[in-house]
């Protein structure tokens, strides 16, 4: 199964603190934030210091992410340093076409040369912010072999088509879908935007809920507080575990006897329903529950 | 010998930070470090400082630091920065600050 990716946390890259405490929240994903929350007099000491923290600081399993700067302002630096650093993947903001990527992808490639790194070993994601951008996510998507994932930036992509974020999200109903669609033609991630309103927890569970049921991977988080939120409805239900449970011994059983199409209380069993049920176990054990 | 081109500062004064300001001299390197954790760390902050400086052949150096109980990575972080900016240089080599920092 694909790596979990329920929350990927934005860690501003121009502070020391927040880089150090960024592993202890539990994200999934940590993003390192090279671009909007870095002001551009401090573009030189951010880079410095994530690569630091990414030569300094054990981040186990936890993915690490970077948000570069565009390439002809800072970004071939940032680059260069993030690669050097072990970084997992680097993430492009405002991508608006496949040459976006492919522009990236070769940077990267020329770095990866460069110090005899294998080619290929670090990921690249893109955030798609305006209508151009959606439009083309699946071009996007499927740019360059190192793309893991998309991801809908929000607020730029409102104010791009006139309007604001309201609390039922319609206004995104297109976007989310289409990167979600695009996302999953290419067999990577599709991860949701940022929720603003920190404070505002019920306006956050409704909005992972419904990111939850459309089918996305998970969310940016912009503050830690909003990890266990999400996880939270991310998690498995009692009876859902159950049932993937019921559903993996009678695959087990059926495979035992060499019989192909079972049935569980008089449903047929077929391979999404054991995909599935995998997946369910799987976000089963990241929210620690039982499943054994 | 390199020396710097201008006064330079890089850091802030927020917690687990350091806040270090070069000056050029003519009579080699001076330290001026404040730090709540002078006692345990002065020495070694000191001496993580003047390795960076080291490293671009720097020692005409007037150091003013305050250490708001930065890591190592940090410290060497801000010295690096800040010497770049006293150099006037933006052009990192990733290389060789690679080779330098574990």
């Amino acid at each position: 199964m694909d790596r979990l990716r329920r929350t990927m946390m934005f860690v501003p890259g121009a502070n020391p603190a927040m880089l150090r405490d960024a592993i202890l929240y539990g994200a999934d994903s940590i993003m390192f934030d090279l671009e909007d929350a870095v002001s551009m007099k401090e573009k030189d000491s951010a880079r410095m210091l994530v690569y630091s923290a990414l030569k300094t600081f054990d981040y186990h399993s936890v993915e690490t992410v970077v948000r570069i700067n565009e390439l002809n302002s800072g970004g071939k630096q940032d680059i260069e340093a993030m690669i050097l650093g072990g970084i997992n993947v680097i993430r492009l903001p405002k991508t608006e076409t496949a040459e976006d990527i492919k522009a990236v992808d070769a940077t990267i490639t020329e770095v990866e040369t460069r110090y005899q790194l294998p080619i290929g070993t670090t990921k690249m994601m893109a955030a798609i912010e305006s209508a151009e951008g959606v439009l083309n996510a699946r071009e996007i998507a499927t740019a360059s072999n190192r793309m893991i994932g998309i991801a809908l930036g929000a607020e730029d992509y409102v104010t791009s088509q006139k309007t604001r974020r309201y609390p039922d999200g319609q206004e995104l109903f297109f976007a989310r879908n289409y990167i979600l669609h695009a996302a999953r033609a290419a067999g990577i991630a599709a991860i949701d935007t940022v929720y603003s309103d920190v404070d505002n927890e019920a306006g956050l569970k409704r909005e992972a809920a419904l990111i939850k049921q459309l089918g996305f991977d998970g969310k940016s988080v912009i503050n830690p507080r909003q990890i266990p939120i999400i996880n939270a409805i991310y998690a498995p239900t009692e009876s859902e575990i159950q049932n993937a449970k019921e559903v993996l011994a009678a695959i087990q059983e059926a495979e035992a006897k060499g019989s192909g199409v079972i049935a569980i209380n008089g449903k047929m069993v077929d391979k999404p329903i054991v995909e599935r049920a995998y997946r369910v176990l799987a976000m089963a054990k990241a929210a620690n529950m039982e499943v054994e | 010998m390199m020396e710097l081109k201008q006064i330079a500062t890089a850091g802030t004064m927020e917690s687990s930070d350091l806040m270090i300001t070069l000056s050029p001299n003519e009579t080699g390197l001076v330290i001026d470090l404040q730090s709540n954790v002078e006692k345990q760390f002065g020495q070694h902050i000191r001496a993580l400082i003047t390795e960076m400086l080291t490293k671009f052949d720097l020692t005409n150096v007037t150091v003013s630091a305050v250490d708001k109980g930065a890591l190592d990575c940090t410290i060497k972080a801000r010295t690096v920065v800040a010497i770049y900016r006293g150099l006037g240089k933006t052009d990192y080599d990733w290389k060789e600050i690679n080779a330098w920092i574990a």
